[in-house]
């Protein structure tokens, strides 16, 4: 029994350790995003060393976070991870086609708005919360 | 894929949540492989073969398809 609870408590600490890091880092590569966004604008009067400093700084967080991510999804049970790759895949396709096809929009100007990216990635993110939460179900 | 998971959990007096302990897996995954709505990866067939002392055919088997 003991054995038992150390092991099930050792899978599961793992899981919570692995998602307070994508936690962290996540949270880090948005301070990091809104330094290098907003940084030269209030902070330091559109200095190009700082900028591009704050930039570089804001991709290196983006690598960590995505080593994060992966370690999260290693340490998830096959279904879970099923449950995540049926999600990514649906936003990445979904993110893809639309994506291009906001494009083509914009570029024909059949739309009068510029297409954003930052409207693109609200939608692969939506896009992905719908997918987790539809698996959730399919598999309750 | 039928299995008789639930059942072998029942004659150990065991919760879904003991049983996901026991194999290092969400309690989700549990009910759903005794649903019949997830099957099991063969490594984790076999932890679960191991677990009660069975043989895989034992716990799993397959179901032809309509």
């Amino acid at each position: 029994m003991n054995d038992l609870n150390t092991r099930s408590d050792s899978w599961a600490r793992t899981n919570v350790k692995n998602t307070l890091r994508l936690g962290y880092w996540t949270a880090a590569w948005l301070i990091t995003m809104a330094l290098a966004s907003f940084g030269p604008v209030f902070i330091w009067q559109s200095n190009k060393l700082l900028t591009g400093l704050a930039i570089l700084f804001n991709l290196g967080v983006g690598f960590g976070m995505i080593m994060a991510n992966k370690r999260h999804l290693k340490g998830l049970d096959e279904l879970q991870q099923k449950i995540q790759l049926e999600a990514m895949a649906l936003s990445l396709g979904v993110g893809l086609v639309v994506g291009l096809c906001y494009s083509s929009l914009d570029i024909s100007n059949l739309i009068s708005f510029d297409a954003e990216i930052s409207h693109l990635v609200i939608l692969m993110g939506l896009t992905y919360f719908a997918g987790v939460l539809v698996s959730h179900r399919k598999y309750q | 894929m039928k299995n008789r998971l639930k059942v072998l959990r029942a004659e150990r007096d065991w919760t879904q949540a003991r049983l996901a302990d026991e194999l290092e897996v969400s309690r989700q995954t549990i009910n759903a492989i005794e649903k019949g709505k997830f099957d099991p990866s063969l490594p984790l067939a076999f932890k679960a073969a191991r677990l009660f002392g069975l043989a895989i055919e034992e716990i799993f088997q397959d179901e032809p398809q309509p």
